[in-house]
This record gives structure tokens, sequence and C-alpha cells, in this order.
């Protein structure tokens, strides 16, 4: 048995009805943070919550609070899975709600509650279990004193305790009240990997039926009695401010309630969303430029080709200059990836609801403790007075690491006395994200007379997300964040210098599914490639002769070579590439084979090999990799995001095309059983699902692919 | 004032023809399972039937629908045997977009009881996912055909 010690910031104490439940209190925490957990709130009378985590309920119900969002990735199964598993729960009878913000839902291992990284079952694996087997114990100690019998001859399984020599059975829910007047155990024992039932052999999703019967939640579907609804006008063009603006033809409109002048826009508060665009239509504001201003497209680039010749060294191993100088070839290449906006289906938005006792807000988020935090500083409130309400997330992918919607809600609802939703539109969305980084790439590989590579250089010029969201994290320039996936480079290549150039374009950047790894990895594996082709050799058994040291890596390439068939004949224009990479603690290979015909690619089918450990819900992390494959054609394939008279060209889905499903291909995912604990599945997907597909079309046209997305002149 | 019927229960709302009509559903009858995603009929999240053909809500207004018969996904009773095919195949990930793809799928199989595969991508133009469900829209479409054939058998 895995014996595990209790949280020692665990403190029981007696609450309602009878009810056991537990306060949390960390050290050196005090007043606001020390306020109770949110379960012990309204509890009902004779029920078990022995933790932040989970309920019991007489009627033999298990309510578990999700501290993690779910945004499709399937934390409200996968957590859930979790705690139900130790506590022997009956699946059908488990019911998953988000957790508030509060302290007690920070994840483990990021210390605070965001939701990103591909983190959440990696974090809460453990806490998660242990709140399940905490309530368990509890539980069949009630039985064994109800029955008179030892606890060791008890088994809880599908929501009943089961006296196994008698064969005697007690519902949980005639349990809990007596379970709850039990002190909360110090250890708890968690299943051997042999009895567990539901982690690694998969459950239904609980946001499924929901989510197909229209009743799930999201931001934009909040509604309270009163509501208004604001849209705001920004400028089209990044840094600017509002100098003036009129509002007399908007306040006339019908249904346009109020206002509200922000610094970096004007909001109009109206009774719907059509009344509140039309009284946006009609202000006439007067734009204040920003300090910097943003470039023209092909400036930019040339700014970002300038910068690749300061880039600062972000590793160095052996002696690449030595080593390129009696290699026998040396090749260079430059690959550019430009900016990607989220595009998440569901707009930002937020609903605020300002009132005598604090602040609502119910928000489609990735960080409800930064909300909390944030709209306590805005409203000079202390945060036990901030209730954040999570909704399902209608895409996240990092948009919603964000609070820059909540902020302005937040400030719109302090000058509106009633509560607010401010819904962005599309156009709002695309042109005023925080975009994945324009990146250039100068690699320089060296072979020697055997055609081994023995030298690797990898320069990388793009802005930098960290230097706005964390500038002290980026000294002197070195920004380990940007360079994600090109510092890690995993194949044995003696001599290997990867250098970075920061390059503020003056355009927004954040966190998009996979962050700089997206782009690293994309010109890394293409490059691999290219000196596979000069050295003649093919681009699988190259990769998998460098990949003896990292043998979790080589065993997804295999797997991924093997069941997509490499080496095998394809017909005339078609083409076969592979592509690897670890990332969040996964490692994932893929083999894509497309056709290239009448000047377009075609991708037909991705063979995926994934090893993130121990797999909590197979037919979730299938799905993962389904959606990694559809993001990552959709950067490699569709549009970009592209820089005009100071702000974004693209607007909406018509010149901001996402895949589609006839562009879909057959998608297999082939999962490692490795036994090692659980890494990453939303984002590890996406880095090398790019250069596979680049790589087969350099396979099918015998050209680099050397851009993305990939354009049509490229293929001939 | 317009007379709408939506999901089988007739509505007279003092609004103008040209109110848009995701937005009357969304906002007046608090029928929110129709989205917005886009505003321009690019992304079909806001679908209803009107009449049985699938109708981009976003660019439609009450007025071009009144009396005529309107379903949005909560008319379809959360039974429905497309319904029970995304449950069945695990379809929505995020789930924004599910409502207007459950309604394609609706529309595609009341006009073509047996569609071959061209005919489900042609039906699914203009739906988009950024989750990429796809290959599972895909699955559930095929699991429905058989459902609706057979409406007796049990499911799940």
């Amino acid at each position: 048995m895995l014996r595990v010690d209790r949280r020692n910031f665990l403190k029981a104490s007696a609450g309602a009805g009878g009810a056991l439940v537990l306060g949390l209190v960390l050290p050196g925490c005090s007043g606001d943070e020390a306020e109770a957990v949110p379960l012990q709130r309204d509890l009902p009378a004779g029920a078990l919550a022995p933790n932040a985590f989970l309920r019991v309920e007489p009627d033999g119900g298990v309510l578990v609070m999700i501290p993690s969002s779910e945004m499709g990735q399937g934390v409200f199964t996968s957590l859930a899975m979790l705690v139900a598993e130790e506590l022997g729960a009956d699946w059908a009878r488990v019911r998953a709600e988000h957790a508030p913000a509060h302290v007690a839902y920070a994840n483990p291992s990021a210390k605070n509650q965001t939701t990103g990284g591909s983190n959440s079952v990696h974090g809460f694996f453990l806490p998660l279990r242990e709140a399940g087997a905490t309530a368990r114990d509890m539980l069949m100690r009630a039985a064994a004193a109800r029955l008179q019998v030892p606890v060791d001859e008890l088994r809880a399984a599908d929501g009943i305790v089961l006296h196994v020599p008698s064969g005697r059975t007690l519902p949980f829910g005639q349990l809990t009240a007596d379970a709850a007047r039990l002190p909360v155990p110090r250890q708890v024992s968690l299943k051997e990997p042999s009895e567990l039932r539901l982690l690694g052999h998969g459950a239904p999703r609980l946001d499924t039926p929901a989510k197909v019967d229209g009743s799930a939640g999201f931001g934009q579907d909040v509604h309270l009695p009163g509501l208004l609804i604001a849209s705001i006008e920004r400028s089209p063009r990044f840094g600017e401010r509002v100098r003036r603006v009129d509002a007399e033809a908007a306040m006339k409109l019908p249904g346009v309630r109020k206002v509200v002048p922000l610094e970096h826009g004007v909001a109009v508060v109206a009774d719907g969303f059509e009344a509140a665009q039309a009284g946006r239509a009609a202000l006439r504001i007067v734009w204040q430029p920003g300090r910097g201003s943003v470039p023209e497209e092909e400036t930019a680039w040339a700014r970002l080709r300038q910068a690749l010749d300061t880039t600062v060294t972000m590793r160095s191993d052996g002696d690449v200059a030595a080593a390129l100088s009696h290699a026998a070839k040396v090749i260079t290449a430059e690959y550019a990836v430009p900016f990607q906006a989220h595009a998440c289906m569901e707009p930002p938005c937020c609903t605020v609801q300002v009132h005598d006792g604090g602040c609502d807000l119910w928000v489609p988020t990735q960080v409800p403790d930064k909300v909390r935090r944030i709209t306590a500083e805005l409203l000079d409130l202390p945060e036990a007075k901030v209730n954040v309400h999570t909704t399902f997330l209608g895409g996240g992918f990092g948009r919603r690491l964000e609070t820059d919607y909540v902020e302005e809600a937040v400030q719109i609802a302090r000058v509106v006395r009633a509560p607010v939703k401010l819904l962005w539109s599309r156009e709002d969305d695309l042109r005023h994200d925080f975009y994945r980084p324009a990146s250039l790439h100068r690699l320089r590989g060296g072979l020697d007379d055997r055609g081994i590579p023995i030298a690797w250089r990898h320069d990388v010029a793009s802005p930098s997300i960290m230097a706005r969201v964390w500038p002290a994290g980026v000294r002197n320039g070195h920004d380990n964040n940007s360079v994600q996936g090109a510092s890690s480079l995993p194949y044995a290549i003696p001599n290997v210098d990867v250098g970075y150039a920061l390059a503020d374009l003056g355009v927004p950047v954040g966190f998009w599914r996979s962050v700089s790894h997206s782009q690293n990895v994309f010109a890394a594996e293409c490059f691999l490639d290219e000196l596979a082709a000069a050295a003649g050799q093919d681009p699988y058994v190259l990769r998998r002769e460098l990949l003896a040291a990292h043998p979790r890596l080589q065993r997804v390439l295999d797997l991924a070579a093997s069941r997509g068939d490499w080496g095998t004949p394809l017909p005339a224009n078609h083409g076969r590439g592979i592509a690897a990479a670890s990332s969040f603690r996964s490692h994932v290979a893929h083999v894509a084979e497309v056709a290239v015909e009448n000047g377009a690619v075609r991708v037909l089918r991705v063979v995926c090999a994934l090893d993130c450990g121990f797999v909590v819900n197979p037919d979730t992390v299938v799905a993962q990799m389904e959606g990694s494959v559809a993001w990552g054609l959709t950067a490699a394939l569709k549009g970009a995001v592209t820089l005009r008279d100071g702000g974004i060209a693209q607007s909406n889905f018509h010149d901001y095309p996402l895949l589609a499903m006839d562009e879909m291909p057959d998608v297999e995912v082939h999962l490692v059983q490795s036994g090692e604990p659980p890494g990453g599945v939303g984002e590890p997907g996406v880095p090398p699902l790019a250069p596979a597909v680049a790589n087969a079309v350099f396979a099918a046209t015998g050209r680099p692919v050397r851009r993305l997305p990939i354009r049509p002149e490229d293929l001939s | 004032m317009i007379d709408l019927l939506v999901n089988g229960s007739r509505h007279t709302l003092d609004v103008s023809a040209d109110a848009n009509l995701l937005w009357v559903l969304r906002e007046r009858l608090q029928l929110t399972g129709a989205k917005y995603g886009c505003g321009i009929a690019a992304c079909g999240a806001c679908t209803v039937l009107v009449e049985g053909a699938p109708v981009r809500a976003c660019v439609t207004p009450v007025g071009a629908v009144a009396g005529r018969a309107v379903i949005t996904v909560e008319g379809l009773g959360g039974d429905h045997p497309v319904q029970r095919a995304w449950v069945a195949e695990e379809v929505p990930q995020c789930g924004f977009c599910q409502s207007g793809q459950v309604l394609a799928a609706v529309a595609l199989l009341e006009a073509k009881p047996r569609p071959g595969e061209r005919e489900i991508t042609e039906a699914f133009r203009g739906h988009l996912c950024r989750c990429g469900t796809y290959p599972r829209i895909r699955r559930a479409v095929r699991r429905a055909i058989t459902l609706m054939a057979e409406p007796q058998r049990a499911t799940r």
C-alpha cells in the first residue's frame, strides 16, 4: 500500500448539521486566506465533506469540486475520476462543479489556480486521490462501527461498503452522518495499480450530456435579473488611447443605457448585444496615438531578421564554430512562423455584479484566483468579498490566462449600478488578442564525412511573452520561455548552440497552446529533415540514432513510424513526414501523410504516438491528440495574423479561417503505457504536428518548407 | 409585434422585424443553446432549424421566421437519436460549437436518412470546431443514422 501523509495544513473542525468539514489554514496566511473552504458553506445536514474537494451526500450523491477550468480538455471528468476511484464511488452518482477561487484549490505543481501548462492531472494526481481516500476511510470506519466488524473485512466500491465475510452492505448515503463525526485520518492508503477500476480504464465524460442538450453554461450564457450588456469600441491600432469621445448620437439610440469611457476604449452599456453594437457604431472617438507604433508586416520580418544577428546564448554544448569549420558539409536555412490568434469559439466575456456585500463574477477563465485578486484590487475590496464563478470555457488555449476582459468588465460594472455582461465580438477577439509571437529562425548544421550531424546552431528572434508578464524573468535579453523546444533539442549532437534575440514589435503576445514549442520545434524538426536529406539518410532512422539517450521519445518515434507504415511505397505526389518532441512532461511523435495536388496540400492521415505517463481517461487523451492535430493543422495550412496600419489585418473567420471538417485527416492515436507519473496531454500533441506535415510536403515535392502557413507557391 | 413559434411554443414579442433572431432567442427567450461565434454566418455556432432547414440565426432577422417553426437545440429534448449518438461518441470538447453541430446533423438526417460521406462533409461545411472534434462528429453521424433507422434499439 502506498502511504500518504495527510496534508499538514488541513485542520479539522465541526461544521453545521453535525457534518465534519476541514478548515484550511496555510502557514503565514491570515485574514482573507484563512476563510473557510467553500464546501463548508451551505453543507447539507448529514453530508460528509472531509476536505475541500468532495462531499458525499446522504442520498448517496457525490459532488466533486474541480479546481481546474474545464475548457474541453476533460478535467471535469479526469479530476473527478481521481476522487471517485479512491472513494469507491458509483460513477453514475458523481457530479462535478467548478471550484471557486480559493487557495484550497491551488494546483500543487504551480502553487496557484492556473489551468495551464498541461498540468491539471499532473498536479492533482495525488491530492485528489488522497481526498477521495480520506472520505472512503471515514465511511469504512463508520460502517465498521455500525456492523461491529473489523474495518479490514470491509471493501468500498460502487458507492457501497461491503462486509466481505457476511455479504452485508451499507450504501454510502447511510454512513455519511456517522462518518462526519469521526476524526479525519492522518494517513490514507491509495489503491494499488491492480485495484484501479476507473483510472486507466476510462469513464463517460461528466460534461458531455449538458454540452449536447444545450444546457451547459458558458460565460456567454450567464443571465441575471436586470442584466445589461456591454460592448467596447477600441482602436484598431495597438497602443492608442481615447482622447475624446462624443457619445451623444449613441445615447439617443433605443436600448442604450450608458456610455462608459475607459482608458483604451469606450464601453456602450445597453439592454442587449445588438443595441450595444449599434451604440458602438454611433460613437465618435478621437484616438490618442500610442508611444511606439506597430510596424507593417514586411518591416516586422525585416526587424526580426536584423535581430537574428544579435542573439544571446541560451545553450552552448561543445564548440559549434570549430565543428562547423571542419564539417564535410554545412547547411543553413531560415524558417518563418507568423503571429497566430487563439480564436476560441467563445469570444471573451465576463459578467460582473457589484453589490453591497462585495462582487460576484461569472467568467470563463483559466485563472480564477487572479480574477479574484485583480477584482479586489480594482474595487478596493478584501478578496474574501469577491466570488468567482468559473463557467464552462468555450475554448481556452491560453487566451483565458489573460484578464484584460475581466478588468474591463469590472471597470464598467463599477460605474453601472446593475449586473453587466461584457461581450466581445469576434472582430474584437481577433484584433485584440495576445498572439502567439511571430518568430524567425536561422539554423546552421554541420555533417561529418559520414553524414553524421556534428554541429547545430539555432538562433531564434521573436517578441517575448515573459517581457510582458514577468519582466524580471528576462535578464539581459535571456528568455528561457522563448526558446522552449529549441534549447531542449533532444538529439545527440556534440556541438549545439541556441541563441535568442528579443525583438519587441509592439504587438501583445501571449501563451498559445504549447507556447514557444510550437514555433521552435517546427524549425528544429524541419531542419533535421534538411540535414537528413543532405546526408542521404532516412529522417526517421537519423532521429532514432540520435535519440538513444531519450528512450521515451525514441519509443513513440518507433511506434509512430511502425503504425504509420514508414518506408512503404506511396503514390506519386504523396509524401510522408515524421517529427517528434517532448514537452509538458510528455512525448509525442507524428507521422503525417500528404498529397500535394493542384497547388494545394491535402493531409490524408496522421498517426500519433504519445507517452504521457499514466493515462487517467484514455478516450479523453485520444480526443486531445485529435484536437492537437486540428489545432496544429490550422496553423500549418490555414491563415496567419498579419500586421497592417498599426493593427491586425484579419477580423473574422472569413479572413482568419480555421480548419474545416473536409480538411481533417484520419487520425490514429497510439498510447504508450510507460508507467511513469502523469504528464501533460492538452499541449504536447501540437509541436510535432506542423513539422510532420511540412516534412511530408518536403518528401512529396523535394522542396523544403521554410515558412508557415504552407503556401501554394512553396509547393513546386 | 412578432409571433415566434419556437420549440413548439408561441411567443408574441415586442421586437422589430429586423431584430436579430440569435439575440432574440438568447436575450428575450433565454434560449442560450444557440451561440454567438462570429456574427457573419461563418462558424455555424448559432445554427437553428427553421421548418427543418439549418439557418444561421446570427444573420437572420426575426421577421423572416415569424410564424414559422423554429427549433433550437433545447427543442430536441436531450434524447434525440443524434444527441444520443453525440453522447455515445463523446463528441464535445469545449462544447461551444456543438449545439450547431448537433442541429446540422438533425437537419441532414431528416432530409437524407442515409447520407454518404460526401453529403456528411457538405452538411457540416461552415461549422467550425476549434477543438477539432470533426472525426467524432463524423462517427456520431454514422451512429445516428443507425439509431434513427432503428428507434427502438437501446443505445449506450
